[in-house]
């Protein structure tokens, strides 16, 4: 399972579980839940065309998660949030079909980007994902503070000066270069449940921001590391693991919490 | 032209194409209104799981997409969806374990019956693939919707409008929630199997999204949703069928037409509405101008 083959899977999905978790946190509390599946989905597209033309799939997909984070802005401005951001997934996603249907690898190249795959990582690639990975963690620490009274408090945070529409620019960049990051291993719908199931599992068994945010990264170390070896072991697709795993967790901490508050009812002050 | 509309494939695509436009305009109304987007799309991608499934047992993919649609319906509103905060949470939740579950199924699929395009094809549609025995389930399906939206329409639109009026009226939200989901699983259903899964959120909320900004009435909108749903899906298979002889002998495909004309009609809308209240504005401004001394 630890054989050389395997090692920059291991690496980068420790990483990417990682820099997962702290954003994920953030999705949860913004409640952009719908954002944050839209986004992998709108890389989704540069994987295909950067596999097109030949060039590194790491700037495919960086163009076109950054187009889709300004066009998630503009759309947003003009109509309802929720249809806007919709939209913007199904024309990427279709955008994508369409790249694909001229390639001749359609079929097994669909399923890697959607789904996954495991042995994806090169050495090549392993580099790109752990300097994205570092470079969100310091952006995450520095900003952490204004970003978290910003999503918990915004008329607070707009006291004190901090800009909302900036607050959500940085929170989306960081957002699209987690995607860019784990789209390659876990695959394009499969990042998301690893943006929200852990979080929302440590959210609901603890309301101090740091002691979730702490869960939140065991959670999502735990639930990566058991898909790469569930996956290796029954060559089943690793995508399955970590949507069914995400789940798992997040049932079993809303029913513990849900059984603990019976047993004691206290009135909880949930501030964030 | 004629060549178009005499082949085969064509009309299926046609008729299926229509039915999906119909009922998903419909019930799309309704999905955006209630401020369900992201629960539709969420029913949309975890079908894919169904018609993956179809695939491996070899029953009908409608029945498939239908039944998986069903099920992550009725695990939403399971899942605790009474909180609107927690709606989305729980959304994702299911979202991320049906398109695991959907993951599994294609990856069977390709082992065990070796079927390699199952992924394409539920994910993101053949509307010329489809078989003709397929017709009349999708034409079954729209008269039942039609049917159901008929006889509970003012109740469904009171619902989706204003909840709390609507159980002052003795309208009972629950029986109503699920009626709209009942519904909501058809419509992704035939949606699914016209462009895809994945791609079925297109039809279901991009229609209805520009049509509430065209129009205030219920009524009207859902017919400006038809209008926008049914042109996009007719250009979008007449675009497809030519665009083989426009790309010489690569045809795009129809579902990449069918989502970039809605969007297109999406954004018009969008901008269309707004200068025109820009212009009235202005209008009724310099009347004022006028009128005053």
């Amino acid at each position: 399972m630890f054989s050389s083959f395997m090692i920059n899977t291991w690496i980068a999905g420790t990483a990417i579980a990682l820099v997962a978790a702290l954003v994920g946190y953030f999705v949860v509390i913004r409640h952009s839940a719908f954002a944050a599946h839209a986004l992998p989905l709108g890389a989704f597209p540069g994987a295909a065309a950067a596999n097109l033309l030949g060039v590194n799939p790491f700037v495919g997909l960086l163009v076109f998660v950054g187009m889709g984070v300004l066009l998630l802005r503009q759309l947003a401005r003009i109509g309802r949030r929720d249809v806007g951001t919709g939209l913007l997934l199904v024309l990427f996603l279709g955008v994508g079909a369409l790249f694909l249907s001229m390639t001749s690898e359609y079929a097994p190249e669909v399923f890697s980007l959607l789904f996954g795959e495991m042995l994806g990582v090169s050495d090549a690639d392993l580099w790109p994902i752990l300097g994205i990975c570092a470079l969100v963690s310091v952006v995450m620490i520095t900003i952490f503070r204004p970003l978290l009274l910003d999503s918990s408090f915004p008329d607070l945070a707009a006291l004190q000066g901090i800009s909302a529409a900036r607050m959500d620019l940085i929170f989306l960049s960081l957002l699209a270069l987690v995607t860019a990051s784990a789209l390659p291993v876990v695959g394009a719908f499969l990042v998301f449940t690893l943006l929200v199931g852990p979080p929302a599992a440590a959210q609901s068994l603890s309301v101090h921001p740091l002691r979730s945010l702490l869960l939140a990264v065991i959670f999502a170390e735990s639930c990566i590391w058991s898909a790469i070896a569930l996956s290796y072991w029954t060559n089943w697709p690793i995508g399955f693991f970590v949507g069914m795993l995400g789940a798992g967790l997040f049932t079993l901490a809303r029913s513990y919490r849900h059984w603990s508050q019976r047993e004691r009812p206290v009135v909880q002050v949930s501030g964030l | 032209m004629f060549a178009f509309l005499s082949s085969q494939p064509v009309q299926t695509a046609l008729i299926v194409g229509s039915c999906a436009a119909l009922i998903s305009a419909l019930i799309g109304v309704f999905t955006v209104l209630r401020g369900n987007a992201f629960a539709g799309h969420a029913l949309a991608d975890v079908s894919s799981a169904g018609g993956a499934a179809s695939f491996l047992w070899g029953i009908s993919p409608l029945l498939g997409f239908l039944g998986m649609a069903w099920i992550a319906a009725f695990g939403m509103e399971f899942l605790g969806v009474r909180k609107a905060r927690e709606r989305d949470l729980a959304t994702g939740i299911v979202l991320g374990a049906g398109l695991g579950l959907s993951a599994l199924f294609l990856y069977l699929d390709v082992t065990t019956t070796s079927t390699t395009g199952a992924a394409v094809s539920v994910m993101f549609g053949s509307l010329f693939a489809i078989s003709q025995g397929l017709i009349w389930p999708a034409i079954l399906a729209v008269l039942a919707v039609f049917l159901l939206v008929g006889l509970f329409y003012r109740p469904l639109i009171l619902t989706a409008v204003d909840p709390d009026l609507a159980t002052l009226r003795g309208v009972s939200p629950r029986w109503m929630g699920l009626l709209q989901l009942l519904v909501l699983g058809l419509a992704v259903a035939v949606c699914a199997l016209a462009i895809g899964a994945v791609l079925a959120t297109a039809l279901l909320i991009g229609p209805a999204g520009a049509a509430i900004r065209l129009s205030r009435r219920p009524a009207q909108a859902i017919f400006w949703a038809m209008l926008v749903a049914l042109t996009a899906v007719w250009l979008g298979i007449w675009m497809a069928y030519e665009s083989y002889y426009w790309f010489s002998g690569n045809a795009w495909p129809v579902s990449f037409f069918v989502v970039a004309l809605i969007f297109l009609f999406y954004l018009l809308a969008m901008f269309g509405s707004s200068w025109h209240q820009k212009y009235q504005r202005r209008s009724i401004a310099s009347l004022r101008r006028l009128q005053e001394p």
